[in-house]
């Protein structure tokens, strides 16, 4: 064909599943117009596998399906698939068709048998319904009743051709596990999984009494898919298969925008606070206030109108409400109106994996933008420390993906170490910011000193701060540290009042010494300004002086004129030299 | 030339063309019913590839099927037909054979 190659694109030849992660991990989905095997142990999860495969072909590909029990009637299977909300009652029968194929119970066999029959009926309902999509549900309990293995190939092949013939995009579960009570011998199987061109195998373990359960991608001839096994849960919308990394996805957009982390101080101590889809951790012992710093900052993020879910393991959320309006931290009236969603995480059970997904859903429901999860240590209580690791990691990078704030609190276990304290879930490296609160035990007072241990892209303070929790909220304050060590609670109020007294004494003294300088710079002026007056005295003496002499003068020359006018002679001579020595 | 009887046995064979099971299953069935049911029988063959409909609605899966419309109660046998012992016990013929 000509245009075989233009629509060997991975659009064209995958059949999506609708399945969260598995399309992810293989690409695309299944094979399309290929065989996939579905191996996995009693309650693996195959079935709920297959149709939500079908489903999600009907409801999102336009691909009819068709549904062949072996092993249930198809009523019964769509009973049990109601509490997943996929409406297969809803479903038209021409878009998705269940066959009864299962062995009656008066069943008589007797000698060699083939599959042509249901193959002969399918392909006139395939014909009339064009479906695109088929699943052989349990196909191991036709293949055990085939008497040898040679007939057992033979019909796994028929199966195989006849659906290549058709087109179809065939999935086929089988039990099969590691243990040998499988109805599936071990060449029938070995030979299905050379044949199909996809084969994934589920697992399902318990371990210390909790469940996980895990999907592997064996083969999918000419595609690339993730090997590796990947966790997945049966949650409430089906199949919820966790991936390690994000595959395939363009890297979560980083932002410049803060967001308070609800203490105006530990804001500027970050340089502006959080930043918008970071993680940040919170560490400490026991009663360090953990809580209340991400109380603080989930009010804050309520209080400018964000959505905001707050997962708490420790105590009920009512609970963590009223502990926290002690510190002034009132976050009752956002769960009133709507933006805050309490999350009470004890009466969640399950696995790790089970929890992420939960919180996942829950919070996508919410719409939530910023979420705080109260420990996240709890992650790997009991039966969960193998995964646990890989949980919080999933977190992480869920939440930055989604574009949401994460503050997780991590209890630190007394006994490891009490000085830098690494989380016990190694989420310390992932997290971008990493605060640590301590106790410090000093002149019989415990105090908490909260310090930065990192932030990530931004700059932040080194200095240990002293939290300090009152009616009116958390604030941090500076610590004074004295001879090589730090002061907090009481030491440092005492230190902060010496410097307070000595302030004032500094100041008393400051003021008095204006004083007595005003006083003399008074004076000063005081006799400038006689001095002042006295120089004009003088001066005004001076000119009186100076005027009585010459008029003396003027006096004594118009006298000799006078005389020399009285007497017709001369004798001014004789008076002149008497003036003027 | 008998008067019309009603006959005892009626076996309706589906078979997949002509497949060696389903050939042989015949062959097998008509063996079977002339030595042990005399003329007292009746075999209608359908073939699943013809009458696919007939098929599916009949919920025939596995080829070949034997039904056993009467007498009642209506009977399903699968395979080749090739062990004798179980269809006679199937018919409840096995005392008889004793």
């Amino acid at each position: 064909m000509a245009n075989t190659a233009v629509t060997l694109n991975t659009t064209s030849y995958k059949a999506p599943t609708g399945i969260t992660g598995f399309d992810e991990i293989t690409d695309g989905g299944l094979p399309s117009g290929r065989t996939t095997l579905l191996v996995g142990g009693a309650g693996s999860g195959k079935t709920i596998f297959a149709m939500q495969f079908l489903t999600h072909g009907v409801r999102d590909s336009k691909e009819p399906g068709i549904f062949v029990a072996f092993e249930e009637a198809p009523k019964r299977i769509i009973s049990n698939f109601e509490s997943f909300g996929w409406k297969l009652d809803e479903l038209p029968s021409d878009q998705l068709f269940f066959l009864d194929a299962q062995p009656k119970p008066d069943f008589i066999q007797s000698g060699n048998f083939d599959i042509s029959g249901m193959l002969a009926a399918l392909e006139a309902k395939v014909k009339e319904m064009g479906a695109r999509r088929i699943v052989f549900d349990a196909l191991d309990i036709v293949i055990s009743l085939l008497p040898d293995a040679a007939a057992r190939r033979h019909e796994i092949y028929r199966l195989h051709a006849w659906l290549l013939e058709n087109e179809l995009t065939g999935l086929i579960t089988a039990k099969a596990g590691r243990d040998d009570h499988s109805s599936v011998d071990q060449q029938s199987f070995s030979f299905m999984q050379f044949m199909v061109d996809c084969a994934v195998v589920l697992n399902h373990r318990v371990i210390q009494g909790v469940s996980q359960r895990n999907l592997r991608v064996q083969k999918f001839r000419g595609s690339s898919f993730d090997e590796d096994e990947s966790p997945f849960v049966i949650g409430k919308n089906g199949f919820d298969v966790a991936l390690a990394r994000t595959l395939g996805r363009v890297d979560a957009e980083v932002t410049n925008e803060r967001v308070t982390s609800g203490v105006e101080r530990l804001d500027t101590m970050l340089g502006g606070g959080y930043y918008r889809a970071s993680s940040v951790l919170i560490t400490g012992f026991p009663g360090t206030a953990k809580t209340t710093l991400s109380g603080a900052f989930a009010e804050a993020a309520c209080e400018r109108g964000e959505p905001t879910m707050f997962v708490s393991f420790d105590s009920d959320g009512s609970e963590v409400i009223r502990n926290l309006t002690s510190v002034g931290i009132q976050l009752q009236r956002f769960v009133d109106n709507g933006l805050l969603r309490m999350i009470s995480a004890r009466t969640i059970t399950g696995s790790a994996e089970t929890l992420l997904v939960r919180i996942k859903t829950l919070s996508k429901e919410h719409k939530a933008r910023c979420l705080v999860i109260d420990p996240v240590s709890a992650l790997s209580k009991a039966g969960n420390e193998l995964t646990a690791n890989g949980v919080a990691e999933r977190l992480i990078d869920w939440s930055k993906s989604d574009g949401i704030t994460l503050v997780c609190t991590s209890l630190l276990d007394e006994m490891s170490g009490q000085t830098d304290g690494g989380s016990p879930l190694q989420i310390s490296t992932l997290a971008d910011t990493w605060l640590h609160l301590n106790y410090l035990v000093q002149a019989g007072e415990r105090n908490r000193g909260m310090s930065i241990i990192k932030s990530r892209g931004t700059s932040h303070s080194n200095q240990v701060r002293e939290l300090i929790l009152s009616d009116d909220g958390v604030t941090l304050a500076d610590i004074y540290t004295a001879g090589g060590e730090v002061l907090m609670g009481t030491m440092r109020w005492e230190k902060e009042s010496a410097e307070r007294v000595a302030n004032e004494v500094a100041e008393v003294a400051a003021q008095l010494k204006k004083v007595s300088l005003d006083a003399e710079e008074a004076v000063l002026e005081v006799r400038a300004k006689s001095l002042q007056t006295e120089l004009v005295a003088k001066q005004v003496e001076k000119t009186l002086l100076q005027r009585t002499t010459e008029s003396r003068e003027r006096e004594q020359s118009r006298g000799l004129e006078r005389m020399k006018e009285l007497r017709g002679a001369d004798i001014a001579d004789t008076a002149n030299k008497v003036d003027k020595p | 030339m008998s008067p019309p009887t009603v006959i005892k046995f009626k076996f309706r064979l589906y078979v997949a063309g002509d497949t060696q099971n389903s050939m042989q299953a015949l062959a097998n069935l008509r063996k079977f019913c002339q030595t042990y049911l005399a003329d007292d029988y009746d075999i209608e063959v359908i073939d699943v590839f013809k009458e696919p409909c007939q098929t599916l609605d009949a919920g025939i899966f596995m080829t070949p099927t034997l039904v056993k419309l009467s007498p009642f109660p209506v009977l399903k046998i699968v395979g080749t037909l090739s062990q004798t012992e179980i269809i006679l016990q199937a018919l409840g013929l096995d005392a008889r054979t004793e």
